[in-house]
């Protein structure tokens, strides 16, 4: 009953984000400077005033604010996101053969992240005081003070131009054509390598530190105390009693975090040429698309909703009294 | 306030940010001072090496002095740190306030809209704010005001709700002090020394989207910025590592100042917090 409840309430907080979101869009295109028309038109057609005209027919510009609002909502639920005029694309077309990539990259980050962050944290905080706490906590200090895109520029000046391990640019070699499925993957793994690393390592950075303050929390705890007590050794001690309730806390966080880390992707998709969603947020910025920019802020915003729910899932799994609540 | 200048400089931490923040700042005043010319001019044959022709950090792709810069880049990063805070300090405790100590239905409403904002990919809105509304200083430090304040208005609210409770504020409120009063006077004084370390937090973090909006390309054109240097030179990194590593060095050096300086700040407002 309250599983069903408590689904209802969050589809309506889903519904609910969404709304705003699309509220958002429809009142920046109406307090841009100038023209609405123009800013659809990405300010291409501006010597073509027919071309104005339509957009301003097709979308409705001549009538009252509430119908155009109505009109763009139910634009936005069908799905309907628009028309790029400089890529003579739909934007739901252009978005949606972006969203492969963005997805590898994201998830990869993600979870290499979460899973850096709770094996370096546990380090520092078994080893609290000594030297090895000292430098993971120093290097989380670093990386979190870090620019995303210029800790790409130097992942790429020296795993790259200098030590020519990893492509420094692209998704899949351009020969990719003629690959077997295996080289294939293979050949997108290793163009993978330098983007995940990069989106991860600021993130890990944040989890490193919150995971040694909830393991040297923990380590305090009762059932810890009466686990030592027992003569159980410090391994299954960190196993059994205390990985899981300190890791809660990081996981719960990590799904906060999920609008940094897509926000991070369209700079690390810069850096990298990564054919995504950011790549085509820089894109879109460059030849001032805006109807493609307006799409892919309501894409990724969903796709923010969507990794809550995911980290959600993950806690679930975790923690199962969390489900049991 | 001696004994809290000295909690706060006894820590490495503070005395270490403090020094790198000085020396960020004296650059950014003094940068006309220090390299008088603008940092968009040609002063020497391009790519050269640092050290060459006089340039300490070698020169970009049109021979501009990339020392020249990084120190007038100090300004532009500086002040809209400072201001775009402000900005999300104004709506976020202003929100906060309104939350915590109203609540009731307005309160739900407005954590409700926090968490919502708090989901938005805020660079993603900080991009689309700029792009449409034309990137320029005023713009962008409402852009970063604007993704930022959700966080702030959190803390705002909970710090509120906890010291509203207290004696001191119905004793105010008994005293029939207007609401206004009780709030400004009574509640945020005692409400306030954690939401200025996350302020402190909210500039580092603040300095950083900029860069990287200036990196895409949404910089304002008028202004020598950090972001717009490592965006310029991304293309020749290949042949000129200096253009993107002294900027990108610079940005790295200020927000770990200033998240040194938010730490020791924290352990010195908040003494009971800072044992774990």
């Amino acid at each position: 009953m309250s599983a069903v409840k408590s689904l209802v309430s969050k589809l309506t907080g889903i519904a609910f984000a969404i709304l705003v979101i699309a509220t958002i869009n429809f009142v920046l295109v109406h307090s841009a400077p100038g023209d609405p028309a123009l800013v659809i038109a990405g300010q291409s057609g501006a010597t073509d005033a027919e071309f104005i005209e339509q957009i301003r027919r097709d979308y409705g510009l001549d009538q009252p604010w509430f119908v155009q609002y109505t009109s763009y909502l139910t634009k936005v639920v069908t799905l309907d996101l628009g028309y790029s005029v400089r890529q003579r694309a739909d934007v739901s077309d252009l978005i949606l053969e972006r969203l492969g990539p963005t997805l590898l990259l994201t998830l990869s980050a993600f979870g290499l992240s979460l899973i850096g962050g709770v094996f370096f944290g546990a380090l520092a905080g078994l080893r609290q005081g000594t030297w090895k706490d000292l430098a993971i906590s120093l290097a989380a200090l670093i990386l979190y003070a870090t620019p995303v895109f210029w800790f790409g520029l130097m992942l790429v000046l020296v795993f790259s131009i200098n030590l020519e391990w990893f492509p420094a640019f692209g998704y899949a070699n351009i020969r990719a054509a003629s690959f077997t499925p295996w080289q294939y993957a293979l050949d997108v793994a290793r163009h993978l390598v330098l983007p995940a690393v990069t989106l991860a390592a600021i993130y890990m950075a944040v989890y490193t530190r919150l995971m040694r303050a909830s393991l040297i929390e923990v380590s305090h705890e009762d059932h810890v105390k009466t686990a030592r007590a027992k003569g159980l050794t410090e391994g299954r001690i960190l196993r059994g009693h205390m990985l899981r309730n300190a890791a809660g806390p990081v996981i719960t966080f990590a799904g906060l975090q999920a609008g940094a880390l897509i926000g991070g992707a369209v700079v690390v998709e810069t850096v990298f040429s990564w054919p995504g969603l950011g790549r085509l947020t820089f894109d879109s910025v460059t030849a001032r698309d805006y109807p493609v920019l307006l799409g892919l802020f309501l894409v990724m915003s969903i796709l923010v909703i969507a990794i809550n729910l995911l980290t959600d899932l993950i806690h679930r799994l975790v923690d199962p009294r969390i489900g049991a609540r | 306030m001696p004994q809290f200048l000295k909690t706060f400089l006894r820590r490495p931490a503070g005395a270490v940010g403090l020094t790198l923040l000085a020396l960020v700042t004296a650059m950014a005043i003094f940068a006309p001072l220090i390299y008088p010319a603008s940092p968009w001019e040609m002063s020497g044959i391009p790519f050269s090496q640092p050290g060459e022709n006089g340039m300490l950090m070698g020169a970009d792709t049109l021979g501009r002095d990339i020392a020249a810069g990084v120190v007038h880049g100090a300004r532009i990063s500086i002040v809209i740190g400072i201001a775009s805070t402000l900005t999300a300090l104004l709506i976020g405790v202003t929100l906060g306030c309104v939350a915590g100590y109203a609540g009731g239905a307005l309160d739900s409403a407005i954590v409700r809209f926090t968490e919502i904002f708090q989901t938005i990919p805020n660079f993603v809105l900080a991009i689309l704010l700029v792009a449409i509304l034309t990137p320029s200083i005023a713009t962008i430090i409402l852009a970063i005001g604007l993704v930022s304040w959700p966080p702030l208005a959190r803390l705002t609210r909970a710090q509120v709700r906890s010291v509203s409770t207290r004696e001191f504020v119905q004793a105010a409120r008994c005293q029939g002090q207007s609401t206004l009063s009780v709030v400004v006077r009574h509640v945020l004084p005692n409400a306030i020394s954690p939401i200025i370390v996350l302020g402190a937090m909210t500039v580092a973090a603040a300095i950083l989207i900029e860069a990287a909006l200036s990196f895409m390309g949404l910089g304002d054109p008028n202004y020598m910025s950090w972001g717009y240097m490592i965006g310029a030179g991304r293309t020749v990194i290949r042949q000129a590592w200096w253009m993107s590593v002294f900027p990108g060095l610079a940005i790295l050096t200020t927000v770990i100042a200033i998240n040194l300086v938010g730490e020791a700040l924290n352990d010195a407002l908040n003494p009971r917090i800072s044992r774990a």
